[in-house]
């Protein structure tokens, strides 16, 4: 089924673009990620220029994340408060990222930050992830095991302003929230994703929020969050692929439901080893691209940079 | 001679087009023939030109566009006698042209990192060039760079200054990475040329073409010469839902927002509506 993109003017194979989107769509709903680190390079390479990847994954992430937040919702797993700080953090540093990504492309050097983005903040999330839940599998087979308390006080609850966020059982400052909303939105716009990736471990390990709740506020952020990146790319660059983004959310939203109620069945450290072994999976491949020979030394970008 | 071929309408049917043509071909080549041989091989001014039309002059791209193929034909008018000599048609067709960059990748601390680049002030989006024979056999060099015939004459002017020693590596490279796209071709020997007279060239375009105005060009090649040159205008462009969502996009980009983001809600909401009836069953 071959489809001609109106926006990014190339010709697409439709059910490639529908299992894509399915697979992400299940990364999505399993894992609380927008799967837009999966979604971005792999429709690099399939061949969309990258302002409309990076534009359109945002759209399909918001199909794929609402979907997800609906059964969250219903479960009445979503922190509001929390995902509404989280969410003000991450408008300041999304407009912040955009910024920063407009001044790489002019310096030629976008890919290899965004590179080099992923592999270290892939790297750190997967091996933080990769200890810690497979300690707790120990811990919970009666293995040898250091305790690793969580909610505990150190330094950050010593900081002004603090909130209470119900759902999550925190009564914690606003500003640490505020930093990390702000800091995944950075790098969510340099990279191209909505930042779920590195969101989840942020609210599991430097703000302590319980697992339970972590997947549904995540999702609930993103969604509202990749909507204002969708718009701002619409209007600023009319980058947005509509029949492109059709096609991802077909298999996205069917992808995120599925995942979404196999998650529910699985344990949380299961869960989290998996996601692991996923984040450094993907981060292996990037760090290895850095350092191999490329095929091809050239490269052809549109317009004067 | 008096001049035999009529100006074909390019509305004309090509079927009906093509037979008017071959019906007069039967008796023109002949007739000059015969007569060349008595005449000294002359390169006085030569008083041939191109007849030419198109199978259809646009392209319309639908929501399954995969490329059209558009036949370029016609036929060479004489008011004198056919000078002997081989005689060359080149046909090509151009997209639009834009300004682009070429970067190269270098090992900078053991990683592979942009370095140089080189600027190019516009380069056809699309270019195809189809002749009779191996077109280094039918165009001097200096009527190349005239006429900007070959692949490599259609990129133009570098922009801005330069800040590499050797462009050639990175034109070179352009190129070939055009060609692999599909978007760039040579096609050596597709114009066919019957009896000095009659010509025919289908020419490919891809499915990813871009909307614009392009252009073909016939030349018309006689001992290494461009004698005569024929251009023809094809329009390409987004019909239908395609051009109405592009229009959406670029003139009310608000608007379109809203309806991507309305569609991504829609989707996410129905699929969570039918996963828990399916479950509730």
């Amino acid at each position: 089924m071959q489809i001609y993109l109106p926006i990014a003017e190339v010709v697409v194979n439709g059910f490639t673009l529908i299992a894509l989107g399915g697979i992400v769509g299940l990364m999505s709903g399993l894992f609380g990620v927008g799967g837009g680190f999966l979604i971005t390079p792999l429709l690099f390479f399939i061949g969309i220029p990258p302002a409309i990847a990076v534009a359109t994954g945002a759209n399909q992430v918001v199909a794929s994340s609402f979907s997800g937040v609906l059964a969250h919702v219903k479960r009445k797993t979503v922190d509001f408060r929390m995902g509404g700080v989280l969410l003000a953090g991450g408008v300041v540093g999304s407009s912040l990222g955009v910024w920063i990504f407009n001044l790489l492309q002019k310096l030629g050097q976008v890919d290899l930050v965004v590179q080099l983005c992923y592999v270290v903040f892939l790297g750190l999330i997967g091996a933080m992830m990769l200890h810690e839940s497979v300690g707790a599998i120990r811990h919970a087979r009666g293995g040898p095991v250091k305790r690793t308390r969580r909610n505990q006080h150190g330094w950050v609850h010593r900081w002004p302003g603090k909130m209470k966020f119900r759902a999550s059982g925190l009564y914690i400052s606003a500003i640490p929230p505020l930093i990390v909303g702000a800091f995944v939105g950075i790098l969510g716009a340099i990279m191209g994703v909505g930042g779920g990736f590195i969101m989840v471990p942020a609210m599991i390990y430097l703000l302590g929020m319980p697992t339970k709740v972590v997947i549904g506020t995540s999702l609930f952020q993103i969604t509202i969050l990749s909507a204002y990146t969708t718009m701002m790319h619409a209007v600023a660059s009319n980058t947005v692929d509509v029949m492109l983004a059709i096609l991802l959310i077909v298999g996205g939203v069917v992808g995120a439901q599925i995942g979404a109620n196999l998650g529910a069945k699985l344990r949380a450290e299961q869960l989290r080893i998996l996601m692991a072994l996923l984040v450094l999976g993907v981060c292996g491949k990037l760090a290895f691209d850095l350092f191999l020979r490329p095929d091809e030394l050239y490269s052809i970008a549109p317009g004067l940079i | 001679m008096p001049r035999l071929i009529p100006r074909l309408a390019p509305a004309m049917p090509p079927a009906l087009a093509f037979a008017a043509t071959l019906g007069l071909a039967l008796t023109l080549p002949m007739l000059g023939r015969s007569q060349s041989q008595n005449l000294p091989p002359a390169p006085e001014p030569v008083s041939e030109h191109i007849v030419a039309g198109l199978s259809h002059d646009d392209v319309n791209i639908t929501t399954n566009f995969d490329g059209s193929d558009i036949i370029i034909y016609g036929a060479i008018s004489r008011e004198t006698p056919a000078p002997a000599g081989p005689l060359d048609v080149i046909v090509a067709v151009q997209g639009p042209s834009k300004a682009v960059t070429i970067r190269r990748k270098d090992r900078r601390f053991g990683v592979w990192v942009n370095t140089d680049s080189v600027r190019i002030g516009s380069a056809p989006d699309f270019y195809v060039v189809a002749t009779t024979r191996p077109s280094d056999q039918i165009l001097t060099a200096e009527q190349d760079a005239q006429y900007r015939v070959s692949i490599p004459q259609a990129v133009r002017s570098f922009a801005g200054e330069l800040t590499v020693a050797d462009t050639v590596p990175f034109t070179e490279a352009f190129v070939r990475l055009r060609q692999e796209a599909g978007l760039y071709r040579l096609d050596d020997g597709a114009v066919t040329l019957a009896e000095q007279t009659l010509f025919r060239a289908d020419v490919q375009m891809p499915a990813n073409l871009i909307e614009g105005m392009y252009s073909s060009r016939i030349l018309l090649v006689r001992d290494g010469r461009v004698i005569d040159t024929h251009r023809a205008p094809i329009e390409v462009r987004k019909v239908g839902l395609e051009r109405w969502l592009y229009r959406m996009a670029l003139d009310r980009p608000p608007l379109y927002g809203l309806m991507s983001l309305l569609i991504a809600i829609a989707a996410g909401w129905t699929a969570s509506v039918a996963f828990r009836t399916l479950q509730r069953k």
